[in-house]
């Protein structure tokens, strides 16, 4: 047997160090939610699994909590998709198009527009919440889906990442589709988008999470429990302990597990493409 | 096929640097005609302005009957050869080579007819539904041919085309295009900086420097008759010797001895090429012969003549050492330089 190194143990070591670190809060999480809210309430955090899952999971998505009636585990769940995917996709197409202009247009100030666009990069919405949150209700978009999605799309990531990415593109290869007769909306949609196309798959992964992760400006502009999304709404069950009721541990565990999966699952099916986005281009 | 008329041709860029000063030339029909010149000399340029991706700051344009000055490049009925194939990565050789029709709105039964058609002129069937990543070189290279002649154009332009490839493929390439460009008839313009392949290709060659035509001529033109010291210099391995000789009373003086007849008084370069100075032992003039570069087929003796470093280029079969060694030249290969201008008397 080869001689087992010091060095490999303690490498090891720390890399399950990590793993657990990570993967502990979730197990914590399945194991409250497969118990009932009562015993959660009495004994905390467990080792014994219940068998309480189903009856949560029901609750969790079908049930509605609060006032109208309308803010369903699934009904979170759709608006959070909404949310996510478009924030993304918005952003990808904005952000390329931006690029696009930039980068292959001889426009006066192109250089001087792609500054003041990169400097959006200082100014996440957190920043500048308060007039962005005057416009979108003077709009009359708070409560919309609308709302919810432009005002955070509104940021530089996307254009910088396709500008970098559209200066790497040979000069040549533009002028040979100029010979072959295509136009400025040809050769961006035959050439540009399919050559880019990890990219925007490393841009989507990005983009989705960050989209499905937000939890302040949805906080803000949803007012109507038809609206909450997942993020924002579990705040809302597990804060309602108001008289003799418990806190609904098991429903508000079971959302946040379904919280986590979609970006996990998203990550997990464009991972080799994210990797090929940010690393190689196939040009 | 068709003729191309350059009138007065200029390209200055905004920053005021002039690349192409004017030029004015004509290429006949089916004619293959090579921009050579060392980077930098505007060939390129050239290039491009005929090909529409630069815009003409002065002069007029012909190809064929029209004047295509403000035409774009894809209305020039041109198609052009990149040094870098810029073949689209993502699509297979059977698109890559049939964009350029789909995108004129031919019929797609047409498009798969003429793609067929290029692919096995250029023995590419085998290749059609494989990637550009997928293919060799020189594979790759003759995608780029095949995307230029499925078109039919008026007009081939090759950008420096094989000069990413490796020696030996280069060679059979150039073969290949030549031998393509014959049996087509489409008139070609092919800018290189290699001097062989403008010599081995070309009907006639347009030699450049600075932005300026220096000469137009046939290959053996420009090499036995060099317009200037520069083309003499440029065209040929090794180059053309020159030598600083003085004209005294109708005779051309190296190193106190006449090596020729010619009018005038005053200095004057002597241009002779390495291989018309010839070994032999009752020769009228000596070198010192100081070093022998072997080459197989032939030597280059590298000697000093009357205090000026000379090239001799000798067959495989003559002896030669490092030393004195006597030698003749052939007088009617001399060529005369004006030594201020460097324009040829």
């Amino acid at each position: 047997m080869k001689p087992v190194k010091f060095t490999a143990i303690v490498d090891h070591l720390i890399l399950i160090t990590g793993s657990l670190v990570m993967i502990l809060p979730v197990v914590m999480l399945l194991q409250m939610a497969s118990t009932t809210d009562l015993e959660t309430m009495r004994n905390g955090p467990g080792l014994v699994f219940g068998d309480q899952i189903p009856v949560n999971f029901h609750k969790a998505m079908f049930e509605a909590s609060g006032f109208s009636g309308k803010n369903t585990g699934l009904n979170m769940l759709y608006n959070s998709m909404i949310l996510g995917f478009g924030f993304a996709i918005g952003k990808i197409v904005i952000g390329m198009m931006a690029a696009y202009a930039i980068v292959y247009f001889r426009l006066r100030f192109a250089t001087f527009a792609f500054w003041i666009i990169f400097t959006t990069l200082l100014l996440p919405l957190e920043v500048r919440i308060l007039p962005s949150y005057e416009i979108v209700q003077k709009l009359g978009m708070l409560n919309t889906y609308q709302g919810l999605i432009i005002p955070l799309i509104a940021s530089a990531t996307a254009t910088f990442f396709f500008r970098q990415f559209f200066r790497s593109v040979p000069e040549e290869l533009i002028e040979a589709a100029r010979i072959d007769g295509a136009g400025p909306i040809k050769f961006f949609v035959d050439i540009l988008v399919p050559l880019s196309r990890t990219m925007i798959a490393a841009m989507f992964i990005i983009m989705f999470v960050y989209g499905w992760n937000q939890y302040l400006w949805p906080t803000m502009i949803t007012t109507e429990e038809g609206m909450f999304t997942l993020v924002r709404g579990i705040k809302q069950i597990t804060q309602s302990l108001e008289g003799t009721n418990l806190p609904e541990y098991g429903k508000s565990n079971i959302l946040q597990i379904i919280a986590i999966l979609p970006p996990v699952l998203i990550v997990i099916f464009f991972q080799s493409w994210f990797v090929k986005g940010l690393t190689d281009s196939d040009k | 096929m068709a003729q191309v008329t350059l009138n007065a041709l200029r390209k200055i860029y905004p920053n005021g640097y002039e690349a192409v000063k004017p030029a004015s030339f004509t290429i006949e029909k089916g004619e293959f005609v090579v921009l050579v010149g060392p980077s930098g000399c505007g060939k390129s340029t050239m290039l491009r302005l005929i090909a529409g991706l630069e815009d003409i700051t002065d002069g007029v344009l012909h190809i064929g009957e029209r004047v295509v000055n403000s035409i774009d490049p894809a209305d020039r009925d041109i198609a052009m050869v990149f040094q870098n194939y810029a073949l689209y990565p993502h699509m297979t050789v059977r698109k890559n080579i049939g964009y350029g029709l789909k995108n004129r709105k031919i019929a797609k039964d047409i498009i798969h007819q003429k793609v067929e058609e290029a692919a096995h002129l250029l023995n590419l069937t085998d290749y059609l539904d494989r990637k550009p990543s997928q293919l060799s070189g020189g594979q790759r290279q003759r995608v780029a041919m095949g995307r230029a002649i499925v078109r039919d154009p008026l007009l081939f332009l090759f950008d420096e085309p094989l000069s990413n490839l490796d020696a030996k493929l280069r060679n059979q390439m150039r073969i290949e295009i030549k031998a393509l460009q014959r049996r087509l008839g489409v008139t070609s313009v092919y800018v290189t900086h290699d001097q062989v392949e403008a010599m081995t290709m070309a009907d006639r060659i347009i030699v450049m420097n600075g932005g300026q035509i220096e000469q137009i001529g046939t290959p053996s033109e420009v090499y036995h008759f060099p317009a200037s010291t520069f083309v003499a210099s440029f065209m040929g391995a090794p180059a053309m010797n020159l030598l600083d000789a003085s004209v005294e009373q109708g005779a051309v003086v190296l190193g106190g001895q006449t090596i020729a007849a010619l009018a005038g008084h005053g200095p004057v370069t002597v241009g002779i090429r390495p291989e018309d100075i010839v070994p032999d032992a009752h020769g009228d003039h000596a070198i010192e012969v100081t070093l022998i570069e072997e080459l197989g087929a032939h030597r280059i003796l590298h000697a000093i003549w009357a205090g000026q470093p000379v090239m001799v280029s000798v067959a495989k079969d003559v002896v030669a050492a490092v030393g004195p060694l006597r030698v003749a030249i052939k007088a009617a290969a001399l060529s005369f330089f004006d030594p201020r201008t460097g324009r040829r008397l």
